[in-house]
């Protein structure tokens, strides 16, 4: 094995050190005891009890959460139709067009996004709330969904769609049994994709929410224009601490699977 | 009383199951099939062959309802099939990849067709067990494609599309990823297949062999066209033109000047200082018609001294490839011509006659040669 030389453990332990010293601040002193966020007094977890009575955050917390599942399912059935049909549909007039505008959100400013929806919702009279948050979220992230699918769907053989076809299959029975579980991973991870985008939203949703609904990274932004509060803190460190857990946890399963495949081809060798 | 032999295509008041008519395919300003007029008999196995960007696969999407017709019909069993939908079509098809669908098992691929048509559970299972059986697929049935070995996910393939017991059968290059061993054991187990089933067969193959091997007929397509629809030994021994000659396995060709001199037998010229050769042709040609005499090598006779032949020319050795059961002498003519023999190594190396450099002749009879206008 190659050791390490004393020039990349420096640049290793720089490149950690950006990434990651601001994050252990804020979960440092998420257990401070003291009021003041940066004075240190001693150990404690009185920030997490305070937080879970706080029910703006339970609140803003479960709206947030709402709106990103809503909002990621919608945006994932409509991102993989709009992929399928840029993909599959051949070349039909304005197809470039198309495949060109589906991709302009993405280099959109999020605050012309934002602006251009609470004008839209304004002119047709839409109350805003949950409803209108989550059409904008959807809006937004579909776009993702529709780049992460259609990447999957170019490299994906033609011939097993034509496959399932000349079998009997109907074009729907032919997408739903075997296009559909072939490209699952790419959906999952655009619904993924979507619906981190949605947790994370403050500008789009400042737009389009109204009094009824604030999502949690707007209760944030505006308590910390109030001043930071140790709250604050243990929240983002609980949100830390799922977000670790969900990237260590996909990235075991897909190791696995990775195993497991090349278990298989082994086996599949060792019977030819 | 003599065996019957299978030949519908001579038989007038045979219906063909399949009939091209004048069917053109063009994609933009390429023209992939040019009014193609050709048919299919029942319980045919039906050969295309040519070389790549031929026209073969597309035919055979055609004919699977993968690609629409430019111009012209096809008909199968007596009825047009252009606005007939992929999957509603009586076709199966084996693809070239094999299109196995990866997320589902052996069984389930080979019944994937049959549950799209009943919702009988004990007849899907009792016709998918029959298919393992056939390809002898029985111990993999519950692995998944990626499990299973190529000659086998090959034979999946074949199980899947013969399953719904279709009326035509299309194979695109089938054994196009296999090795060369396990592809002639294939080939001889797809023709077992194909008699015991009785299914019409359409295999598309760039491989001459392969097609030689397999097929009642043969159709050799070159640009869109097919060029000679003919038995393999039609197609090998009375090739219709240059192209076909040169296709199929290996060939001399002489050009010169036809010469009619008796009944059905002509002259021909093919070099100034050379005694004409002599061909018999039931093809007529004028005289000083323009002519190509296809020779193939195993035809051509090498000796060291003059023979009594209808045709000797006499040159010298100039190459000899040694393939172990036979080994062909390349031998140049004083017209710079190369002639190949091929000779049987019926003797040990050692005892072989002819070596570089020897002055030799070559002949052949008059009858082994084709008389070719183009």
């Amino acid at each position: 094995m190659n050791r390490l030389s004393s020039f990349n453990v420096v640049s290793l332990t720089l490149g950690f050190v950006f990434l990651y010293v601001p994050m252990l601040i804020l979960v440092i002193y998420s257990f401070n005891a003291s009021k003041l966020v940066t004075v240190w007094a001693g150990f404690s977890t009185k920030w997490y009890g305070e937080l879970l009575s706080n029910d703006a955050f339970l609140d803003a917390a479960w709206v947030t959460l709402r709106v990103a599942v809503i909002s990621s399912t919608i945006a994932t059935v409509l991102g993989t139709m709009a992929a399928y049909v840029l993909v599959r549909g051949g070349r039909f007039w304005g197809r470039t067009l198309f495949s060109g505008m589906i991709y302009a959100p993405l280099v959109m400013p999020e605050v012309i996004t934002g602006l251009s929806l609470l004008l839209l919702f304004i002119g047709i009279g839409l109350d805003r709330g949950v409803l209108t948050i989550v059409l904008a979220h959807t809006t937004f992230s579909m776009c993702f969904v529709s780049v992460v699918v259609s990447s999957r769907l170019v490299s994906f053989d033609r011939s097993l769609e034509e496959a399932a076809l000349d079998l009997g299959a109907s074009p729907w029975d032919a997408f739903r049994l075997v296009t559909l579980p072939i490209i699952a991973p790419a959906v999952i991870s655009g619904w993924l994709l979507a619906f981190t985008l949605s947790l994370d939203d403050l500008v789009i949703a400042s737009f389009t929410s109204g009094p009824s609904a604030t999502t949690l990274p707007m209760k944030i932004w505006s308590s910390v224009r109030l001043g930071v509060s140790p709250e604050i803190n243990a929240l983002s460190t609980i949100l830390i601490g799922l977000v670790t857990v969900g990237v260590i946890a996909a990235s075991l399963a897909s190791k696995q699977a990775a195993v497991r495949a090349k278990r298989d081809e082994q086996a599949a060798a060792r019977a030819a | 009383m003599a065996e019957t032999v299978f030949a519908p295509w001579d038989d007038p008041n045979e219906k063909p199951l399949i009939r091209f008519r004048n069917v053109t395919k063009r994609f933009g300003d390429f023209i992939a099939i040019d009014d193609l007029t050709l048919d299919i008999f029942e319980r045919e196995f039906f050969a295309l062959l040519g070389p790549s960007g031929c026209g073969k696969t597309t035919m055979m999407r055609m004919l699977a309802g993968f690609e629409n017709l430019t111009d012209g019909s096809i008909e199968l069993a007596g009825q047009d099939i252009a606005g007939v939908p992929a999957n509603k079509r009586a076709v199966n098809m084996m693809f070239q990849s094999y299109a196995l669908f990866p997320h589902l098992s052996v069984w389930d691929n080979i019944a994937f067709g049959l549950r799209r048509e009943s919702n009988d559970k004990a007849a899907i299972a009792a016709r998918v067990e029959e298919m393992l059986k056939l390809t002898r697929l029985e111990k993999f049935a519950r692995r998944k494609p990626h499990q299973i070995s190529g000659g086998q996910r090959q034979r999946v393939a074949l199980a899947r599309s013969l399953a719904k017991a279709p009326k035509l059968l299309l194979l695109d290059e089938p054994l196009g990823a296999l090795d060369a061993k396990l592809r002639e054991a294939t080939q001889f187990e797809l023709m077992d297949i194909q008699e015991k089933t009785g299914t019409t067969f359409v295999i598309v193959t760039h491989d001459q062999e392969e097609a030689m091997t397999v097929a009642s007929r043969v159709a050799v397509m070159d640009e869109g066209r097919v060029m000679q629809v003919a038995t393999p030994e039609r197609i090998y021994e009375a090739p219709n033109s240059v192209y076909v000659a040169d296709f199929i396995g290996d060939v001399n060709i002489l050009r010169g000047q036809a010469k009619p001199i008796e009944n059905e037998t002509y002259e021909v010229n093919w070099a100034a200082q050379q005694t004409p050769v002599v061909a018999a042709s039931t093809r007529p040609f004028s005289d000083g018609q323009a002519c190509h005499l296809a020779i193939r090598p195993e035809k051509v006779a090498i000796h060291r001294d003059k023979p009594e032949a209808d045709n000797a020319v006499q040159g010298k050795v100039l190459d000899i490839a040694y393939l172990g059961n036979l080994s062909t002498y390349h031998v140049e003519l004083p017209t710079g011509d190369i002639i190949k023999a091929q000779v049987a190594n019926t003797r040990r190396i050692s005892r072989r006659d002819f070596t570089w450099e020897d002055p030799v002749w070559v002949s052949w009879t008059k009858t082994a040669g084709v008389l070719l206008a183009k």
